[in-house]
């Protein structure tokens, strides 16, 4: 227990919990947007991956990170575009979209990665570049906060301030209001000349930007490669973090800094004489444990409203 | 007559599943009128207004606004030429606030930012200009009904309108609200306004309406001055039929009480009373009516009667033909001999998808003569569900078309010839005819009156205060979560008393209300 607590109260230990939040955090964000227009991206995972080799392709190609960068996003953007083609186009299930978007990102990815590099695995052989990581002057100095906040990867500042940002948007923005709008009644959004489609496509889009920000981070940040399946249920951890953080910009921030918290903690504990496969199902078991709190909450939250006359 | 503002021309809608909603309708409104369309669920009414709101295109047919030529593909373009209407469900966000529902679709911006002064602004303006006073900042969830619909009529007038389309406004609304209503399109119509006013309220048409086009079966029956006809003739015209406004009741004869309440309170988790020492009995061949404005505990006493109860604490007893159910569910009691036709035909009452078959046959399917081992008795499940869909005369194209597919009347009658079928012993009625056309409804208060000669106990909650008067044998008024009033003899009561008691501003002495128990 001892051992446990001194890798946890460390400076270390709060800086990797920012550090893998990150990529969470991104996609936490874009199924925040895309739920609130009603529309539940389960295909983040798939687009994230997608964003991640794109980023390491790019900026191998063009020798630079930024344009990576941007192609990352673009992917995201891309894939997200084409889910939302199909299912508000044609009517295809958002659910069978997602899947086939995360299947068609599994395997493609790792074809397209075979064509390039002639290497199934990983993406060693290309010379992708890695974003900066950012000291903050001043703040970097002082003992215990300078450590635990400067330093870390632009794309970690990015996710934080894209909080606020999405919190604007939601809240403060008439984009925000129409996407609500859309998500709590659509016909009364499209009674006034809304259109649902446009908002929906919008929110989608968004959410692939997003995406693909986290994509982005992980192979030109987390990691400096690409290796097949990098994404490692980010997406799907993503989903659950809004699902739990209750559809408020806020809520999603703090759920997925737990799950984050998860996820460094299963880092941190590798020192620790515990056998590491048990180590890395820590977030996957957060994960579960956490929607199950989630459930229990909301079934009985709903059972009373039900049960008790009150409910009218 | 004056100049047409609008006129549609033979518009023909046939929807992609092959019905035929308008067959060569024709209608046409003048500028500063106030113009009913009448007709039964089904008659084309509503479908008639979708395509004069965008909403729905006409398969054939034209129309013009000012004698010009007009394609409407939006419901946008309604609004820029100067259409609103006001649904009947209505078009509002729930957590939004009232300011916020008013502007969307048109939101002032300041910056990048959404200008939620300016909204607020925009609202007290149209609020003061047309006199119809809203909160600007309070949440739409939390207003009345009534409240709701004022934001919408206010939003369509933000929105330029100058042809307001009411969909069955009054539907939703108590006696004062209509009232206030009406005073306030009289209003409008005076500022030039032009209003269509969907209803089947025959009396309400006569009251504020100038022109009345009547609909049947898709097609247009007549247009009138609404001075010049009665209300038996529009009724005539709309089902066909002269319409029996009174009923021929036996004399009661009433058996056992079947269900009693007794001192029945409940509170919700933070202490506020729902419901405060009710107490009444339904006896056999008796119909118990209960009147009220919604929302003052009519739903919770059904909830406490089907089920609601358990895991609920709760003072008092309920028992039904002597059980007490303060512990059962909603099969338990059901198993009791008890029959439940809910609100909510669309979400309770019925499982939109499934075949109206499998709707007739869901509170019975477990019994022994429907099943043979694991398997349903299919032969029989048709016979028994086509001779119900028969006597009920469900219009349908067969036991295997979804339910949902049915007109409002339709399944309706679907559900009470369920609840009515199995020959309860108590039957909890909860707006049994909401919604749907006199046709119907009729039908259902006669399968009422038939299952009560049968010497059936029934509870009928109802906010149509023609039907509660007209069919109950007393009748209890709800305020507040309590019983304010008692009366034995419900024909002989003027909508007007009721109307005070329903709004608390009179209330029975104690004693009165106590009869209820007995009956004496």
């Amino acid at each position: 227990m001892n051992s446990l607590l001194s890798v946890i109260l460390t400076t270390d230990f709060a800086f990797s919990l920012l550090r893998v939040t990150t990529p969470i955090l991104f996609a936490a964000l874009g199924a925040l947007i895309s739920n609130r227009a009603g529309i539940i991206n389960i295909g983040l995972e798939g687009i994230m991956l997608v964003s991640a080799l794109a980023g390491v392709i790019l900026s191998a190609y063009t020798h630079s990170a930024w344009i990576g960068l941007l192609g990352a996003v673009l992917a995201g953007t891309m894939i997200a575009g084409i889910l939302a083609f199909f299912t508000l186009k044609f009517k295809t299930h958002i659910i069978l979209g997602g899947v086939a978007i995360n299947m068609f990102a599994s395997g493609g990815t790792v074809f397209i990665l075979y064509l390039l590099s002639g290497d199934k695995g990983s993406s060693t052989s290309l010379a992708s570049k890695v974003l900066p990581s950012v000291e903050i002057p001043l703040l970097k100095d002082i003992p215990v906060l300078g450590p635990i906040f400067s330093g870390h990867h632009i794309l970690t500042y990015v996710s934080i301030l894209s909080v606020f940002v999405v919190y604007y948007l939601l809240n403060r923005m008439s984009l925000g209001l129409r996407i609500r709008s859309v998500g709590e009644n659509p016909h009364a959004a499209q009674s006034v000349g809304v259109s649902v489609i446009k908002i929906q496509y919008t929110a989608l889009l968004l959410s692939g930007f997003f995406a693909g920000l986290g994509g982005a981070y992980m192979s030109m940040g987390y990691l400096s490669l690409f290796t097949r399946d990098m994404i490692a249920g980010r997406g799907w951890i993503a989903i659950a973090a809004e699902s739990m953080g209750r559809g408020t910009t806020l809520g999603t921030a703090l759920t997925s800094l737990l799950f984050g918290a998860a996820d460094a903690l299963s880092n941190a504990l590798q020192v620790l004489n515990i056998p590491a496969e048990l180590i890395a199902t820590l977030p996957y078991v957060a994960t579960v444990v956490g929607l199950v709190i989630y459930a229990v909450s909301e079934t009985r939250k709903k059972n009373r409203k039900l049960k008790s006359p009150l409910a009218k | 007559m004056q100049n047409a503002l609008l006129e549609m021309r033979a518009i023909t809608k046939v929807y992609p599943n092959g019905v035929v909603a308008n067959k060569a309708v024709h209608f046409s409104l003048c500028e500063g009128e106030i113009h009913a369309i009448a007709g039964e669920n089904g008659a084309g009414k509503s479908t008639l207004m979708k395509i004069m709101f965008g909403m729905e295109e006409p398969s054939d047919g034209e129309i013009y606004i000012r004698g010009e030529k007009v394609k409407l593909q939006s419901a946008q373009d309604a609004i820029d030429r100067g259409i609103g209407m006001v649904h009947q469900h209505f078009m509002l966000v729930p957590s939004f606030t009232v300011a916020e529902n008013m502007v969307l679709g048109m939101e002032p911006r300041r910056g990048l930012g959404f200008n939620e002064a300016e909204a607020i602004r925009m609202t007290e303006e149209t609020a003061r200009k047309y006199n119809l006073t809203v909160n600007p900042k309070a949440k739409v969830e939390d207003l009345t009904v009534g409240m709701k619909q004022k934001v919408e009529i206010l939003k369509a007038l933000l929105r330029g309108a100058k042809i307001l389309i009411l969909d069955e406004p009054t539907a939703v609304l108590t006696p004062q609200e209509t009232e206030e209503l009406f005073r306030e399109l009289k209003q409008l119509k005076e500022q030039g306004h032009t209003i269509v006013f969907i209803s089947h309220k025959l009396k309400e048409v006569k009251a504020i309406c100038d022109r009345i086009t009547i609909m049947r079966g898709g097609r247009t029956e007549g247009v009138f001055q609404t001075a010049d006809v009665t209300e038996q003739e529009i009724s005539r015209l709309m089902v066909g039929r002269d319409v029996v406004l009174k009923y021929d009741k036996d004399s009661p004869s009433f058996g056992e009480p079947m269900l009693t309440v007794q001192g029945l309170s409940v509170n919700d988790p933070q202490g506020k009373a729902l419901l405060s020492d009710l107490s009444f009995t339904v006896r056999a061949g008796q119909i118990v009516g209960i009147a009220g404005v919604e929302g003052n505990g009519q739903t919770q006493l059904i909830e406490a009667l089907t089920g609601g109860l358990k895991g609920v604490s709760s003072n008092g007893v309920v028992t039904v033909k002597g059980a007490d159910i303060r512990d059962s569910d909603l099969l338990e009691i059901r198993n009791l001999g008890v029959s439940y036709i809910p609100e909510d035909r669309m979400r309770q009452g019925s499982a939109g998808d499934a075949s109206i078959a499998d709707n007739l046959i869901s509170t019975r399917y477990r019994s022994k003569d429907m099943n043979k081992g694991i398997f349903l008795k299919g032969s029989k499940i048709s016979s028994l569900t086509a001779s119900l869909v028969e006597e009920f005369k469900v219009r349908c194209s067969g036991t295997a078309q979804p339910i949902g597919m049915l007109s409002g009347g339709n399944m309706q009658k679907v559900v009470v010839a369920r609840e009515c079928s199995t020959s309860p012993e108590l039957l909890i009625a909860e707006q049994p005819t909401r919604g749907v056309d006199i046709g119907a409804a009729q039908f259902i208060h006669q399968k009422l009156l038939e299952l009560r000669a049968a010497q059936c106990a029934i509870l009928l909650v109802s906010a149509d205060l023609n039907e509660i008067l007209e069919i109950s044998d007393s009748l209890l008024v709800m305020y507040e979560g309590q019983i304010v009033a008692y009366f034995e003899n419900p024909a002989a009561v003027s909508e007007e008393e009721l109307g005070l008691y329903m709004l608390g501003i009179q209330r029975q002495d104690e004693q009165d209300i106590r009869r209820a128990v007995n009956h004496v």
